[in-house]
């Protein structure tokens, strides 16, 4: 298990270097230029070549890539055109809105979507099946940005029960950290719940009509042991397959989302600095994102040798 | 023994618990007094310096966190602000200026003519209006710690305008050690002598910006009106966050919902939910209209290269259609013929005559007689912008009604505004036609007014070339009789609209919202807003 771990992480150095090569010349390759957003409205092409001379953006394509690169083998993410301040920095201030959004949609949506589809499986093809299935459809259906505002509208504006947008950091207490959370959570956990109550269920259908199940049944087990100790956890393997997938779902969810309800989090960091090509930022968010995918990829197989004992690596 | 030792221990903890909850709960009470303005601007800061960039955002950070010699007036007039007193000898060649007492940076030490003459000739190697005023500078130099002394080659009528200039690029005081940087680099450190101290270990870039109150900063006599960037200016608050909403809903949502109390630009859809908002108020950003559209055209492709063809454009112009497309309310939005702020002390009607006939028909015919055959006319479309993107499709709309063959290239803002710099054909990446915006005080004033100008390779995207605008301009930085200015504005917005220089599509003035029921002492200002003098009830 240690060897292949090991493994694992060796195998993700040629892909950090491939995720790097192609961010950094795709950036340079799409249009947009820092120095003429630098110089501002008034400025004339004389002066935005000036601010491209000193920022060392006329130099040639590779020689700044080594240049980026040497920093990022010293652990130098490199600094922002515009704030001149250090795009390490400048992450770590928006990780922690973004990891407690993640995790408290995961947290919203894991709870509720499972037993939806252990619900919706074990009643299959009757009413609360049909509800549950709707309501996954409707959750697909709608767009992120869409629930964000209806659920700001009726839960911020009309009724004053929760603040429209911000975060506050958990140092400031749960609380106040908590109601930030719970609106933006929601909005983004719709799709990532119907996806995982689908999964769940069609999961669980598969696994009820195996032999072990009905001889389970016939040993009069109780429903609930039949459900949760012999069904869900033969059918988990999937479930956290796509749990895993959408992690990824979740991260473009949270661009949106950040944005909607105004939490500074990684992913406004992103659309901000995509708007303003603010190159060295959106190379050390795509290093860092890509990490991050790769790091949940290697827990969640490694999850399955608990999940499933036939699984060994 | 043993139960009660635990019992006292479960009974300390929980004590210490109860004590934490109750100081979390309570809060900091020096926290709770502070008076906090939490604002929402156009943009988020991002750049410290205002002389390195020409952004608004970064201006109106300069003006919290430095100060200037001068502040214009709502009327465009420079009033003294860091200088005390002025006198200009009779042939107006030479100026003699003396600091306030009690002027003081951030970190303790006095602001000295040394700082002071370092910090203008660094704008004045950087900024448009400070490069035309030190061309005409003779001498600049110290008399002592507070007095100084600027010698002019030729009598300037616009040296007290431009040191108290209320657009882009604000000739603010910084630190000589500061000012010492390469004007094309940004300065490191955002210490000034202004009303509000920059917290920089408080900055999140993109996020929030955190201002705290200089309380030795020294205000004028508080009988000067505070009026634009002149008068009695203060911090009102301890505390100023200027919060960065990207998303216009949620920041009108956040307005009303009372998260924040200070919103500098709704979007104009946005205005009637405002009005009818408890608590909320919107008001002018200042007395003339905040902005101005244009239609630039390229002067040096075909078939633009030729003043016939650019002048066929004025056909496809109804100004209503495009301001109702991006303002709607006629109540926000003025007709405007003129290229000078119409509404500013030197508005005027001349080369009006060019509007009077939406008629796309004709406008082909003239562009045929130009040289046009049907080539495809690139318009750079900005897709991500609340007033230039609608303003564009108004005009492709009127341009394909027309019969012009266009080829609509759609991008996002950042990516016209880079483009635009490209003087290639617009087959090989450059361009025929951008729309865009500017500031209505800069085009109040032929000098200020950078896109009125008709530099050639030196002037703006574009790139106009006519010697007689030129000459327009440079008159009227040395007129000094009010009735020659008039005449030198209209004869130069007359000559502008004839080579056309751009073509204007109206103005408008943006409405700001705030909470009334918490905020005093608004100082209206077009341009850049004043966040000083504001008191919270």
């Amino acid at each position: 298990m240690t060897a292949y771990i090991l493994r694992r992480l060796l195998a993700t150095i040629p892909v950090m270097v491939v995720v790097a090569v192609f961010v950094f010349f795709l950036l340079r390759m799409a249009p947009g230029d820092p120095a003429a957003i630098i110089a501002g409205e008034d400025a004339t092409a004389e002066q935005i070549a000036a601010v491209r001379g000193k920022l060392g953006l006329d130099r040639p394509i590779f020689e700044q890539f080594v240049v980026w690169i040497a920093g990022m083998l010293q652990g130098d993410f490199g600094t922002s055109i515009f704030s001149n301040l250090p795009v390490s920095r400048l992450i770590l201030q928006r990780l922690e809105p973004t990891v407690s959004l993640t995790l408290s949609t995961l947290l919203v949506a894991v709870c509720l979507a499972v037993p939806l589809g252990v619900l919706a499986a074990w009643s299959a093809r009757r009413l609360v099946d049909r509800l549950v299935m709707g309501f996954a459809v409707m959750g697909f259906a709608m767009p992120v940005f869409l629930v964000g505002y209806v659920l700001m509208y009726v839960f911020a504006v009309k009724l004053g029960w929760l603040p429209v947008q911000g975060y506050r950091p958990l140092a400031e207490g749960v609380g106040p950290w908590a109601e930030c959370l719970i609106l933006p959570s929601l909005a983004l956990g719709i799709t990532y719940m119907a996806l995982i109550t689908r999964i769940t269920r069609a999961s669980m259908l598969e696994v009820l009509a195996q032999d072990y199940i009905r001889t389970a049944d016939s040993k009069g087990l109780s429903t609930n042991r039949v459900l949760l100790l012999h069904a869900l956890k033969n059918a988990s393997v999937p479930i956290v397959t796509v749990i895993g997938i959408g992690i990824a779902l979740l991260i473009s969810g949270v661009v949106i989302t950040e944005t909607v309800f105004n939490i500074p989090g990684l992913g406004r960091l992103t659309v901000d600095a995509v708007l303003k090509r603010d190159y060295p930022i959106v190379q050390g968010l795509i290093i860092v994102f890509a990490a991050a995918k790769v790091l949940v990829n290697l827990i969640i197989d490694i999850s399955y040798v608990f999940l499933d004992p036939r699984i060994r690596y | 023994m043993r139960l009660s030792r635990r019992t006292s221990l479960l009974k300390r903890g929980l004590a210490l618990v109860a004590a934490l909850a109750a100081t979390i709960a309570a809060g900091d009470p020096a926290k709770a007094q502070e008076k906090v303005l939490r604002a929402v601007l156009h943009a988020d800061v991002r750049v410290l310096d205002p002389i390195w960039t020409t952004q608004t955002i970064a201006n109106i950070h300069g003006m919290l966190v430095y100060d200037t010699l001068f502040g214009n007036d709502a009327d465009m007039q420079p009033k003294p602000q860091m200088v005390d007193t002025y006198d200009v000898t009779e042939d107006k060649l030479v100026y003699t200026f003396t600091l306030r007492d009690k002027l003081k940076f951030h970190d303790g030490s006095p602001v000295t003519t040394t700082d002071v003459i370092a910090s203008l000739e660094r704008w004045g190697k950087k900024d448009g209006v400070g490069q035309r005023l030190f061309a005409f500078i003779d001498k600049l130099e110290a008399v002592d710690g507070k007095t100084f002394r600027m010698t002019m080659k030729k009598p300037y009528g616009m040296v007290l305008e431009s040191l108290g200039k209320t657009n882009s690029s604000v000739a603010v005081i910084m630190r000589a050690q500061d000012a010492a940087t390469d004007p094309q680099q940004q300065v490191k450190e955002a210490i000034g002598s202004g009303p509000f101290k920059f917290a920089k270990e408080q900055w999140v870039p993109g996020s929030k910006a955190v201002y705290l109150k200089n309380a030795d900063y020294a205000p004028r006599a508080s009988s000067e009106k505070a009026e634009s960037f002149a008068g009695s200016k203060f911090p009102g608050v301890d505390r100023l966050e200027l919060v960065w909403i990207s998303d216009p809903q949620t920041a009108m949502s956040a307005l009303i919902n009372g998260e924040i109390d200070f919103y500098e630009n709704p979007t104009p859809d946005f205005y009637p939910i405002l009005e009818k908002a408890k608590g909320v108020k919107l008001m002018p950003t200042g007395k003339l209209d905040s902005t101005h559209g244009m239609i630039r055209l390229n002067h040096l492709h075909p078939p633009f290269n030729n003043v016939k063809a650019r002048q066929a454009m004025y056909y496809l112009i109804n100004q209503e259609n495009f301001l109702r497309a991006i303002v709607g309310d006629p109540k926000y939005y003025r007709i405007c013929h003129g290229l000078i702020t119409c509404g500013s002390p030197l508005g005027n009607d001349g080369g009006s005559q060019w509007f009077k006939e939406y008629n796309p028909k004709k406008a082909l015919q003239l562009l045929k007689e130009a040289g046009y055959n049907g080539e495809p006319i690139t318009v750079l479309a900005a897709t991500d912008h609340n007033t230039i993107t609608p303003a564009t499709q108004v005009l492709i709309q009127a341009m394909r009604e027309a019969g012009i063959n266009v080829d609509a290239q759609s991008m996002d803002w950042g990516s016209v505004v880079s483009r635009r710099a490209k003087k290639e054909t617009p087959a090989q990446g450059g361009w025929h036609i951008f729309v865009t915006t500017t500031g209505g005080v800069g085009s109040a004033n032929p000098v200020l007014h950078t896109w009125i100008g008709a530099a050639c390779d030196k002037g703006l995207f574009g790139w106009p070339c006519d010697a007689e605008i030129e000459k327009l301009r440079n008159d009227y930085a040395f007129a000094l009789k009010d009735e020659e200015k008039k005449k030198i504005a209209r004869d130069l917005q007359e000559r502008a609209l004839d080579q056309v220089v751009y073509i204007p599509f109206g103005q408008w003035n943006a409405m700001l919202a705030y909470r009334a029921d918490r905020l005093d002492g608004i100082v209206p200002n077009t341009g850049l807003v004043v966040l000083w003098n504001i008191t919270k009830k």
